[in-house]
């Protein structure tokens, strides 16, 4: 294992349904690195996500944190947004605040954090509103926002864009880079190609539970080596041009 | 017209002016009832106040025993947690006789707990209707703090949230169904007259509520207070469902239902 890798899984299975929807997957995230997760629907993609922030036990394989046992210290050391973000039954600032809370930040420092995510998330003036009640740009907007206050060392995305305007697309985007300028490593699950160009060094393409492909973005996009990325991006292609 | 056709038509007239008679005195009961409630008749509102003493006494500490305990049943894992949930879920359905007879045979004088002298007292009434409220208040509780962990549990996770503020998290995120709750385990309360009657034992300005007072004056003839009684309870009931449906709305409105 690389000295170096923050994070790193050996051989990760998942077994449901009788099936390994997740099977035999190796994937190394250095300090600092941005890597995208592309995939057909149902590749795989949210699970393994989840399995490398620790929320389910993998059947096989390991995961492991700076080398050591992926626990709560762990995990407390990333953050994740959610596919479909999950907004407690409370204000803008109340949700900051409790997830500001729950990993120990108090006091002026916490206030201090909340401000600075209300800024970051352009939800000024809609602080105490009720989360719910935001559009879903917002709520998105806000879960990233939420994440990167507690100051994770590794951030996970499952697809943070999804059915978001350009404008919103741009703004979470623009939220995710900047998270990664100050060193903050990032993990994002997209469909998108260009996304994964403007956010990830590198890529893993997941078929059917298993990595069909990793390299550099730009390699793995722009000559593709294995069928499964291949057969993805020219369908992209295709839906492109019938646009 | 034969013989028998008249007859039958005489025997109708007969039973239409009793029915006629019988609806004059309802109504003559129900307007005095209402002039008791206007007028703000004295036994009437020392009734009505120690019942709802007593129901919202016993709301207050069955909601005390049955959040904390219904939602530790629905957020967290623990061995024994189904069988946990059914025995919340039967404990619901309680007769409010059965445990009126179980409060009257612990607080009586050969009782474990006679010598506190509670038997026939508002305490006693309020000690068995926060036996049946609590398991009504936990039951529910477990629900909705279940559903609402399904939806927080990973995020909780992610966040590392520790088990005490993940239980008031998720209490707080579902105040406005845990009120509908307690207006529900209020409704229960305020309306049960089996347990009351047993340990209460009906006794004039000490222990006399809506339901056991509508009993007895019913049983004696005396309509007026009696439909007086059930007039305010009626109100009451509308009031507390009214105030339930306005919760939900509101809830709705602010999208924390
Ligand atoms: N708890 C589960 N039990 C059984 N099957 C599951 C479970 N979770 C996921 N799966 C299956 O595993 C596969 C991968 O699911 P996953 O959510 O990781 O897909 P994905 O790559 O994120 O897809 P999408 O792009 O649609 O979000 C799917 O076929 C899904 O049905
Ligand atoms: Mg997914």
């Amino acid at each position: 294992m690389p000295e170096t890798a923050l994070l790193s899984a050996r051989g990760l299975a998942f077994e449901a349904g009788g099936g390994r929807p997740v099977d035999g997957v190796d994937i190394d995230v250095r300090a600092g690195a941005s890597v995208a997760v592309m995939g057909a629907n149902g590749a795989g993609k949210s699970l393994l996500l989840r399995l490398l922030h620790g929320l389910i036990a993998p059947a096989a394989g390991e995961v492991r944190w700076r080398g050591g046992p992926l626990d709560r210290a762990a995990r407390r050391a990333q953050a994740m947004v959610f596919q479909r973000p999950v907004m407690l039954r409370r204000s803008v600032g109340a949700n900051l605040r409790f997830a500001l809370a729950a990993r120990g930040i108090a006091g002026a420092e916490r206030a201090a954090r909340q401000e600075e995510a209300v800024e970051r998330a352009r939800l000024r003036g809609l602080a105490h509103r009720p989360a719910r009640v935001l559009s879903a740009g917002e709520q998105q907007r806000l879960a990233v926002a939420r994440a990167l206050a507690c100051a994770p060392e590794l951030l996970l995305l499952d697809e943070p864009t999804a059915s978001l305007d350009p404008a919103s697309t741009q703004a979470v985007e623009a939220l995710i880079r900047e998270a990664r300028e100050s060193g903050v490593a990032t993990v994002t699950v997209t469909h998108d190609a260009g996304q994964a160009r403007r956010l990830a060094d590198e890529l893993v393409f997941l078929d059917a539970g298993r990595v069909a492909e990793a390299g550099s973005t730009a390699q793995v996009l722009d000559a593709p080596r294995s069928e499964p990325a291949r057969a993805w991006l020219e369908g992209r292609l295709h839906v492109g041009a019938a646009r | 017209m034969s013989p028998v056709v008249h007859m039958m038509l005489f025997q109708c007239i007969n039973f239409g002016k009793e029915i006629l008679q019988e609806m004059d005195g309802f109504w003559q009961a129900l307007g005095r009832a209402v002039g008791l409630i206007v007028g703000g008749d004295a036994e009437l509102i020392g009734i009505v106040g120690l019942s709802l003493r007593v129901s919202l006494g016993a709301v207050a500490v069955a909601c005390l025993i049955g959040l904390p305990l219904g939602a530790a049943v629905g957020a967290f894992r623990f061995p024994g947690r189904a069988a946990a949930s059914v025995v919340l879920n039967a404990l619901m359905g309680l007769p409010p006789v059965v445990v009126g007879l179980v409060v009257y045979l612990m607080l009586s004088a050969a009782g474990p707990f006679g010598v506190l002298g509670l038997l026939y007292t508002p305490a006693a009434m309020t000690i068995a209707q926060t036996i049946l409220v609590a398991p009504i208040v936990a039951a529910l509780t477990r629900q909705v703090v279940e559903d609402l962990d399904r939806e927080y549990a990973e995020q909780f996770a992610s966040l590392g949230v520790g088990p005490l503020r993940r239980l008031t998290a998720l209490l707080w995120d579902a105040r406005y169904a845990l009120l509908t709750v307690a207006l529900a385990g209020f409704g229960r309360a305020v309306a049960e007259v089996g347990a009351v009657m047993i340990v209460g034992g009906n006794i004039a300005h000490a222990t006399r509520t809506m339901t056991t007072a509508i009993a007895l004056e019913t049983s004696k003839g005396n309509l007026e207070l009696a439909l007086a009684l059930g007039v305010v309870l009626v109100a009451i009931a509308v009031a507390v469902t009214g105030a339930a449906m306005t919760l939900r709305a509101s809830a709705a409105r602010l999208a924390y239902a």
